[in-house]
């Protein structure tokens, strides 16, 4: 039953024009930001190596599909959450609002099912837009700008990564913005789950990802405190593959924490939603 | 085993403090059609959700084919088909890819050439492939009718199946719950605010007003079948009001008034009323038979 419900889930997403907002606009963002670099691009990055030409010789073409999919990933991962939850939000609410939940719910299928499926098709959702990405910003990017080495700018200094040592971090680098990801896709069906309307659950996901990164940003002491646990500073752990060397512990922590915020938040979902009347 | 299919007894349930089912029981049998009845408020909606466990009672037991709902959840739903409310469906899904949503969770095997047979049943044929958003109010009924009994459930509950269909709609969702009960054999538990309908198609009923359970039993007996309701209006009222009091003395009055006489009567007994009438020269300008569940119906939540 988990299995046929997800497939009805996954209709559903494919019928409702809103699941193509996203991959409509990250087509639409993404592009403009490959054509303005196709256009002004190496004035940009001369601006950016400016401070380093005195120390510095670089040799080859820094403006690559690398450097290209790497500015983009760093652009769009504090966004795309709005475009999942945009989705994913509304997966129970929406029904809620609609009655269709109601008529769901008098079928032989048990609230754990219905809620399960919604989850595994809002995941496969989650990952089919972060394909998406991946394909718009690497291979669009690779075949608009070409291959070339990595020339990355973090909190020591710079980092030149070798084309050929390139591929696997975007591999894994995509893989962790999937789960970074698919943790605001949960939070926003655990928040569906309390909502009988489609907006609250869209509204309160963006509110707790603009809260979450401001307090992440500020360097105050009761805050940096909480900032380890935040979902907002594992989203950019992806980052981390882009240093050499590679901080594995830091990773993996970030991924334990992911993984506990979309544990937590199934959780609390399932708990809520066997418990939930269904009024509307 | 006995023979009934639903059974609740002291149903309760609260939403923040106010009580919408108080104590609610009735039991329902096989093949019944079984008026389910009550004025607004009256808690009948959130009965019908406890039963199909869309909320849960705080107190009481339902149990639906002998089987605790709480255990058997999933085994007790396939056995039902049920309307709650309104049909909802995805406006953004046509009428078939609707259905066969359902059919998928409906714990049944059901073919693309039963569904396309049910939409034909009730009379969607050629609309299959419509989206749902542009359905008018009769249609929408239809498609939650053809889902309802798509499984081909031995429990049918239809809440309030009539409102807002046109009379044409009327008398066909009344056929069509006919049919079900006396061809199919299928049990149907029917609530409305159109008494008319519950007094034609049940056999079967319980009233409900605050969250109590007024009254239940067979509808011929509580209505007293050998009896009827009827309205006079003649050229003097007042001269007819003092023919009934001497010769008719047993009559229960129920509207008294210059333009009419409504009383109840044995059936057997309103020729010789109005052969009384013309022998003492009043003029009969009309002879109405009135529903009789109407004026029980609001005898029993006003008392």
């Amino acid at each position: 039953m988990l299995l046929k419900n997800t497939w009805n889930e996954l209709v559903k997403i494919l019928a409702k024009p809103r699941s193509y907002i996203g991959f409509g606009a990250l087509t639409l963002l993404i592009g403009i930001i490959l054509l303005a670099m196709k256009a002004d691009g190496k004035s940009f990055i001369s601006f950016v190596t400016a401070s380093f030409e005195q120390t510095l010789s670089f040799n080859g073409e820094i403006l690559n599909g690398n450097l290209m999919a790497f500015v983009i990933l760093q652009m769009l991962i504090i966004h795309v959450p709005l475009l999942v939850a945009l989705v994913t939000g509304d997966l129970v609410s929406g029904e809620a609002a609609m009655g269709t939940l109601r008529m769901m719910a008098t079928k032989p299928i048990s609230r754990s099912a219905i809620l399960g499926s919604k989850l595994l098709a809002g995941a496969i959702y989650t990952f089919l837009l972060t394909l998406w990405m991946a394909f718009m910003a690497y291979g669009v990017g690779q075949w608009m700008f070409g291959v070339g080495d990595l020339i990355v700018l973090n909190s020591d200094g710079l980092v030149v990564l070798p084309a050929d040592d390139i591929m696997w971090r975007y591999f894994y680098g995509f893989g962790l913005a999937f789960l970074s990801l698919l943790a605001v896709a949960t939070m926003s069906i655990c928040f569906s789950v309390f909502s009988d309307n489609s907006i609250g659950p869209i509204v309160s996901t963006m509110a707790v990802i603009i809260l979450f990164t401001i307090i992440g940003s500020l360097d105050v002491a009761s805050f940096v405190s909480i900032q380890p646990f935040l979902l907002t500073t594992h989203m950019a752990s992806w980052r981390s593959l882009f240093e050499m060397p590679v901080p594995v512990d830091d990773i993996l922590s970030s991924i334990y924490i992911l993984l506990f915020h979309i544990i937590a938040f199934a959780g609390i979902a399932f708990w809520r939603f066997n418990k939930k009347d269904i009024n509307t | 085993m006995s023979s009934n299919v639903v059974s609740v007894k002291n149903l309760k349930k609260s939403f923040k403090g106010f009580e919408a089912v108080k104590d609610v029981s009735f039991t329902v049998q096989k093949n019944d059609v079984f008026g389910f009845l009550g004025p607004n408020g009256a808690g009948k909606s959130t009965s019908l959700r406890c039963m199909l466990s869309l909320i849960q009672a705080d107190a009481g037991q339902i149990k639906l084919f002998d089987q605790d709902l709480q255990r058997n959840r999933s085994n007790v739903l396939s056995k039902i088909g049920s309307i709650i409310e309104k049909p909802d469906f995805y406006k953004y899904l046509s009428a078939f890819k609707n259905l066969e949503l359902l059919a998928r969770i409906s714990g049944s095997s059901v073919s693309k050439s039963e569904l396309y047979d049910i939409l034909e049943f009730v009379g969607l044929q050629g609309r299959e492939k419509h989206k749902f958003r542009t359905f008018s109010h009769g249609m929408k009924q239809r498609l939650g009718i053809a889902q309802a009994l798509m499984h081909n459930p031995e429990l049918i509950i239809l809440d309030e199946p009539t409102t807002g269909l046109d009379p044409q709609g009327i008398v066909d969702i009344r056929n069509l719950i006919l049919k079900l009960s006396k061809e199919q054999g299928k049990t149907v538990i029917l609530s409305s605010h159109q008494l008319a309908e519950i007094e034609l198609i049940a056999n079967r009923m319980v009233i409900i007003n605050k969250g109590k359970t007024i009254i239940e039993g067979s509808v011929n007996e509580l209505l007293n079948s050998s009896n009827m309701v009827v309205k006079f209006q003649l050229d003097d009222t007042g001269r007819g009001e003092k023919l009934l009091a001497k010769d008719f003395g047993d009559i229960r009055k129920l509207n008294f008034s210059e333009d009419e006489l409504t009383f109840e009567i044995e059936k057997m007994r309103i020729a010789d009323v109005v052969e009384c009438f013309v022998k003492n020269n009043l003029r009969i300008y009309s002879v109405e038979q009135k529903r009789k569940l109407e004026d029980y119906f609001i005898k029993m939540i006003e008392e």
